[in-house]
């Protein structure tokens, strides 16, 4: 029975019509409302504005633009020497925090990381790349500048989204490598 | 004092990325992937993360950040060929593994030898940037 589920599951293709008959089914039963899943848009929310407020605590107290693209980049270059330990203690603070809180989330956490070596090394090459090329990330260009009403947030948010979109395309649908 | 705000600053950035469900790539994909199983939770996140600083850059307005200093300038031109080709690279790389430098910080614990072959790739990437930059303004005066 269990195994004949398992082998149901894995034939299932994202976006086919029975996997969303099941998700529809399962939002209308205890079971379903109780599955993490559906609560995910909730965490989603809640885990933004926890960012939001990190955001807002680094602007208005320091005076700065939280970019981790930034942050991180500034100490690899050189460029942000001179604020180094202002650096250093928010990135510890993004490092520890999730660890303070592991306990306290009985879930597990799975970060469903691809194995290819290629893959990550030809994606951290490019994200590292890019993001100082273009001079900020998701979080610099994309919570920062879009809640700035800036046009180049908006506007680098909207080709990185595309990009991005894009590949998925190409090496999952296409190549199948993804 | 700088110190201080910046620790609480990374904690709430690192617990929202955690909490959020970001440090997931399945989430990140599944959000870039429109024609597969979409995943609209990336958007609840950045919904979410731009209402505190909506009205945190309200708040600038006439003020000074609380350690003294400015509040930063919008850099000019607005947009230029690096926010487009900088861009298009991140996206790029953030769509086949789902991970932006963020949730690759937060998740350094966690995320296996992976992660920490990500990070060494990114740092990497970083620290040729500048160089990268310059050769493209190059084509750009030239083009």
């Amino acid at each position: 029975m269990a195994a004949g589920r398992d082998r149901a599951a894995a034939d299932r293709k994202p976006g086919d019509r029975t996997e969303r008959a099941r998700r529809r089914t399962n939002a209308r039963t205890l079971q379903g409302n109780l599955n993490f899943m559906e609560t995910d848009w909730i965490w989603g929310l809640v885990g933004g504005m926890l960012i939001g407020t990190g955001g807002a605590v680094y602007l208005l107290g320091n005076g700065r633009i939280m970019g981790a693209s930034g942050i991180i980049g500034g100490l690899v270059d050189g460029s942000g020497w001179t604020t180094a330990w202002e650096r250093i203690a928010f990135l510890i603070g993004v490092v520890v925090m999730p660890l303070i809180l592991w306990p306290l989330y009985n879930v597990g956490i799975d970060t469903h990381m691809t194995k290819d070596v290629w893959v990550i090394v030809t994606a951290g090459l490019l994200v590292g790349v890019g993001t100082r090329i273009a001079n900020g990330c998701t979080s610099g260009h994309g919570v920062c500048g879009i809640s700035r009403l800036s046009l180049r947030g908006i506007v680098a948010t909207v080709f990185y989204i595309l990009a991005g979109g894009l590949m998925l395309v190409l090496f999952r649908h296409v190549l199948e490598v993804v | 004092m700088r110190i201080l705000l910046s620790l609480l600053a990374g904690s709430l950035f690192g617990g929202g990325l955690f909490v959020s469900g970001m440090t997931d790539t399945t989430k990140v994909q599944g959000w870039l992937d429109v024609f597969g199983n979409w995943d609209p939770t990336l958007a609840f996140v950045m919904g979410g993360a731009i209402i505190p600083m909506f009205f945190a850059w309200r708040l600038t307005e006439g003020r000074k950040p609380l350690v003294g200093g400015a509040f930063p300038d919008l850099p000019r031109p607005e947009l230029d060929h690096r926010l487009i080709t900088g861009s298009v690279l991140f996206g790029m790389g953030w769509g086949l593994a789902g991970l932006c430098p963020g949730p690759a910080v937060a998740s350094l614990t966690y995320n296996g030898v992976e992660g920490l072959l990500f990070m060494a790739a990114m740092l990497t990437g970083m620290g040729v940037a500048p160089v990268i930059g310059r050769n493209l303004d190059r084509i750009a005066t030239t083009a």
